[in-house]
Formats: structure tokens, sequence, C-alpha cells
């Protein structure tokens, strides 16, 4: 079992996707790159944050029409994994394959720290083991999450938040909101839970000493859902 | 050769970050008239040909995301 790591020229996160899950999931990922037409012989897709493209445009504007990305789609469309935190869930929305997108920070601040994230739905393969309040690190300029209002109600109808930023509490306060997001939305699924896309990098928490190991609550939960641990 | 400008904005119920930051600046330098500001962007597109719907097709696929932003475009030589 194989997970493509997709390189984007601006990408700078597939090193840690790469270790996070070779080194310590057990996952077999490799580097593919955009330009790349097929993923045959993939089992998941990994799109690694960054600023693709210098972010021209939009962030995740261009590689969101990138040649890989029509199989991507056809990938997510046919229930297999795909994940895209920071830059990469930036790129899922830009291809549809989440809703909403992603703006500056309300602070126009670049944020780069811990944040304290709850699973909403705990049905996805991503989730269902996030039983408690993570720490995972962000570090973004553009993570604000917006839709409209019909949007909204969409996501809500059909249990589409994986994750929202909460205090200690676990409360949906302000000032646990790093970027002015609506409703401190942090990582949506898509309507079959196989899309994963969300500002903080479980990638980054995958042992104590990089800070916290708590992104492998997310990242185990995946692998076993997909049965992609083969080490 | 045509030249046709497309102008593109975030929807104005979007809050602009960035826009209400020169507005906070202009007010500083003494225009105070100032209430607002929000910034667009601007792509020059040189066309062998001008299509309409051809350039609406490109404001759709890339130039702007229907989520956030509107567009407007005109030939201006």
């Amino acid at each position: 079992m194989k997970v493509a790591l997709v390189r984007f020229p601006g990408a700078n996160c597939e090193q840690d996707g790469f270790h996070a899950l070779n080194d310590d999931l057990g996952i077999t990922a490799e580097y593919v790159w955009h330009a790349q037409g097929s993923l045959d012989g993939y089992d998941a897709v990994f799109l690694p944050g960054g600023f693709t493209y210098g972010d021209y445009l939009r962030c995740g504007a261009i590689a969101a029409r990138a040649n890989i990305m029509s199989e991507v789609i056809r990938f997510a469309n046919e229930g297999r994994p795909v994940f895209g935190p920071c830059n990469g869930f930036q790129v899922l929305c830009e291809a549809g394959l989440l809703p909403g997108a992603l703006m500056q920070n309300e602070s126009e601040r670049f944020r780069c720290e811990n944040v304290l994230l709850k699973a909403v739905n705990r049905s996805s393969p991503w989730t269902r083991n996030a039983d408690q309040i993570v720490s995972i690190p962000i570090a973004h300029g553009e993570g604000r999450y917006v839709c409209d209002d019909d949007t909204l109600k969409m996501i809500h109808d059909l249990n589409l938040v994986a994750f929202q930023y909460v205090n200690a509490s676990g409360e949906l306060s302000e000032d646990a909101n790093p970027n002015g997001s609506i409703e401190n939305i942090a990582g949506l699924v898509n309507k079959r839970g196989n899309v994963l896309g969300m500002m903080p990098h479980p990638e980054r928490a995958t042992k104590k000493s990089l800070g916290g190991d708590d992104g492998l609550v997310i990242l185990r939960a995946f692998a076993e859902s997909f049965e992609l641990v083969t080490t | 050769m045509v030249t046709v400008r497309v102008s593109i904005n975030l929807k104005p119920s979007l809050l602009d970050s960035a826009g209400r930051t020169v507005a906070s600046s202009l007010r500083d330098l003494d225009f105070s008239e100032v209430q607002d500001a929000r910034i667009g962007k601007t792509v020059t597109l040189q066309m062998e040909k001008y299509d309409e719907a051809r350039v609406k097709s490109m404001c759709d696929k890339l130039l702007a995301n229907p989520v956030i932003e509107d567009y407007t475009f005109e030939v201006i030589e």
C-alpha cells in the first residue's frame, strides 16, 4: 500500500509528510511530481503544505489546476483517501473537492504556533479516534475559512466539520481562533469522509521530539482505516 | 492584438483585512474621510482576438474564485 506525496513547485512541507508517514507511521510514501498524469499504483494522496506557485492569484489556485489534479479528483470521487494539510486544504477547496475558501487571516499576521482542536464529525476515517482535544501546529497567513450561508448550512447538514479551534476547556472562543475562520472551522471532510483538508499540520506533530505527537491520533486512524501500514 | 482588463474584487460581504489596514493607514495620514478600502486585482490580458465567452470562461475556470470574488472585464484597446 502506497501514499502519493504530490510535489508542486513552491510546496515546502512534502518532506515533513514523507518522514511522518514513512518513519513514524510505517506507511510507504513516495514523491509524485505534479506534471505526472497518473496515480496508478497508489492507495492514498497527500497534498503537502507550502506556497504552491507562490500563492499567485489565490493560495492553491494554480496547483488546483495542475495536470495531476484531474487524477486526484477522480481518486477522491472513487472514495479513496486524500489528505491536504495547510496549502493542501487550500488546494482541495480551489479544486472543488471541499466547499468554501481560505482567505487572509483576520489579524493579517502569519500565525506559527500550536493550536487546540476538537473533532466534530467523529465518524470519518481521520477523526474517529480523536476523543480528546489535540494540540497541532499551524503555520499560515491565509487560513480564514469562509463560505456563504447556504454552504454553511450544507456543511452542518452533512456533518462535514472535521475540526474546530477551541480553548483548553473545549469552547469555541474567539481567542482560540487563530485566523478568524467562520465558526472556528479548522478542517473539513467531504460527504463520504475520504477527503480531509485542514489548516493545522498533524504531520508535524508525530513525535515528542517535535514538540508533540497528537498528530498521530489523526494519521494513525487514517492509516488503519485504509489499511496502509506496511512495515 | 486586443487588450482586455479583468478586475477581480472580493465579495462585499467578506472582510478584506488588508484593505482595512490600508484604510486605517490613510486615516493616520489625515485622510479622515476614508471609511473603508477594498483591495482587488487587475489582470491585463493581451489576446490575439477578443471573444467575450472565452474571457468569461477564463474568469470562471481560474482568474476568479466565485466563493469569494466577483469579476468584471472590458476591452481597453
